[in-house]
């Protein structure tokens, strides 16, 4: 099954840290990427830019697409980024989001994919 | 007369194979899909065609296995029914994977521990486990565990359809966790079957038949844990302190269903074979070198059997598993019970000193145990004045009429 690893983490923190420990982290990422491409399991994987260039479309009045400025939800913690895996199931799915290294500074959120075979089966 | 004899043969037939199997026969026909429902749809029917079949035909000489093949038949009918795209082939091939394998091993594989650790998955609502479990392992109906639960039938169905798709949805895998996972994941298994045991066990009377069937239908799954995971310390610990509080259910109350607290029980109503067989999973979990929640609280029952049995003061040793057992637990509960076996070793007022310590927790204002062991060991410093407020409390929050009179006859017994 395909599961979404969402990433959210407060934006600011990340401004906050040293260029030593900035570097740190960038390699924890690559190292995280590194090992699930060498599971197998890696199906895609991005970080997004800070919520400051977000930009909402929405249902606006008479029915016509809305432009806003801003993300869809202010919140502490910011969607940063995510990661697509393909695993077994959900304690799998689980394992790896436990070994991200998201998880030392925000929160992951895992999702499964709606994949056509299973609604096709609900 | 003889067409009664054989519905009435096959009914009992189909109730005693529902019973052994029903658990199993889910967990293998929902491994490969997750799908909880659809399984015990197709059983269901299964058990329906089995009550019109078998009194004709006869009873089958394996009736898992009749039941399983029906079942199966209904569930690829159930698939086929439902969706016509190419994918549909890729579950029909894991179906029938499925029949080979049940097919060359005439046993059918015993799934029903990984189905209890997906019911009791961290991703499923911790309320809604033990529901869960005695839903899909057992096939209890939602009426059933709504009226022990406390709840409305359709709210429970509910939380049961929903947790039911979260496992499907979610992919929860039937299995047994990795040994690094394994001893919190089971904890939460047997957390569940201990808080399903605990709302049949709050009717000791077995006033309400659904309860009392709770309470044995709970003791087949833990049993089933110890089976399927002999060398669990805590597995065998549960089934201990469940079958000591078994063994003691008739003499909690009287003839006439007054409360009779543990100092004053008959022993002779107690349970010699369950308490001699809670001793032995004891012994045997204590051989296991680790220690943990159950296991204490089942070291704690046979401690007060023996203190009851010989006559010989042991709440120095009970104050120990006590405190072994808040280290675990942290509970606010486990210290309320600390405390009464402290004010059996040194009085009445120690025992309060340890109830003031607990009552910063402003959890406790609301819980009748605290203030039912205030209560008694005010009386016993002989402060009838607070005693009389304590019993007050304690007894506007009992639920359980017995325990009630109890104390209101403890209440009427303070001096002025």
């Amino acid at each position: 099954m395909e599961y979404l690893l969402m990433i959210y983490a407060e934006e600011g923190g990340w401004a906050k840290m040293s260029k030593t420990e900035q570097e740190q982290g960038m390699a924890a990422y690559t190292a995280y990427t590194e090992a699930l491409k060498k599971a197998d399991v890696w199906k895609g994987s991005n970080r997004l830019q800070p919520i400051a260039t977000a930009t909402t479309v929405r249902n606006g009045a008479n029915g016509k697409p809305q432009v806003l400025d801003g993300p869809f939800a202010d919140t502490k913690e910011q969607l940063g980024g995510y990661y697509l895996i393909d695993v077994t199931d959900l304690d799998a799915a689980l394992s790896w989001a436990s070994r991200c290294p998201a998880v030392g500074h925000g929160t992951v959120e895992v999702r499964p994919i709606w994949s056509i075979a299973r609604s096709a089966a609900s | 007369m003889a067409d009664n004899e054989n519905v009435e043969l096959a009914r009992s037939a189909a109730e005693s194979a529902a019973r052994r199997s029903y658990g199993k026969l889910v967990a293998f026909l929902a491994a490969r899909t997750r799908d909880v429902a659809a399984a015990e749809d197709a059983l269901s029917e299964a058990f329906a065609s089995a009550l019109t079949d078998w009194p004709v035909n006869g009873c089958p000489a394996n009736p898992e296995g009749w039941l399983l093949t029906v079942a199966r038949r209904k569930l690829i009918d159930a698939m086929r029914g439902r969706h016509r795209h190419e994918v549909a082939a890729e579950e029909l091939r894991v179906m029938a994977e499925g029949s080979e394998m049940a097919e060359t091993d005439r046993r059918l594989p015993d799934q029903r521990l990984g189905l209890m650790f997906a019911c009791a998955h961290p991703a499923i609502e911790a309320g809604i486990r033990s529901p869960l479990i005695l839903q899909v392992v057992l096939g209890l109906d939602a009426k059933a565990i709504a009226s022990a639960f406390l709840t409305s039938p359709a709210a429970m169905g509910k939380r049961l359809v929903r947790a039911k798709e979260k496992i499907k949805q979610a992919g929860i895998p039937f299995a047994i966790p990795e040994r690094a996972e394994l001893p919190a994941r089971l904890d939460a298994v047997l957390e569940a079957i201990y808080a399903a045991f605990a709302e049949g066990w709050s009717d000791p009377a077995a006033t309400d038949i659904s309860r009392r069937d709770l309470t044995e239908e709970t003791l087949f799954l833990a049993r089933l844990a110890t089976e399927l995971l002999p060398n669990e310390a805590e597995a065998l610990g549960l089934l201990a302190l469940m079958l000591h509080a078994e063994a003691r259910r008739f003499s909690r109350r009287t003839c006439a269903g007054e409360y009779v607290p543990l100092s004053k029980q008959d022993m002779r109503l107690w349970d010699a074979e369950m308490i001699h067989e809670a001793e032995e999973l004891l012994l045997r979990a204590s051989e296991l070198g680790v220690v943990g929640r159950f296991q204490l609280e089942g070291a704690l029952q046979s401690a007060h059997v023996h203190r009851r049995r010989t006559g010989a003061g042991n709440w120095r040793e009970v104050v120990q598993l006590y405190d072994a057992l808040l280290a675990v637990s942290g509970s606010p509960v486990v210290g309320i019970n600390r405390a009464l076996a402290v004010a059996e070793l040194d009085g009445a007022e120690a025992g309060l000193r340890e109830l003031d310590d607990l009552a910063k927790d402003t959890r406790l204002g609301e819980y009748q145990p605290y203030w039912a062991a205030r209560a008694e060991l005010l009386a016993r410093a002989g402060n009838s004045r607070d005693a009389r407020y304590s019993f007050e409390l304690a007894i506007g929050l009992e639920r359980d009429e017995a325990v009630r009179k109890f104390l209101l006859q403890r209440m009427s017994e303070l001096p002025n």
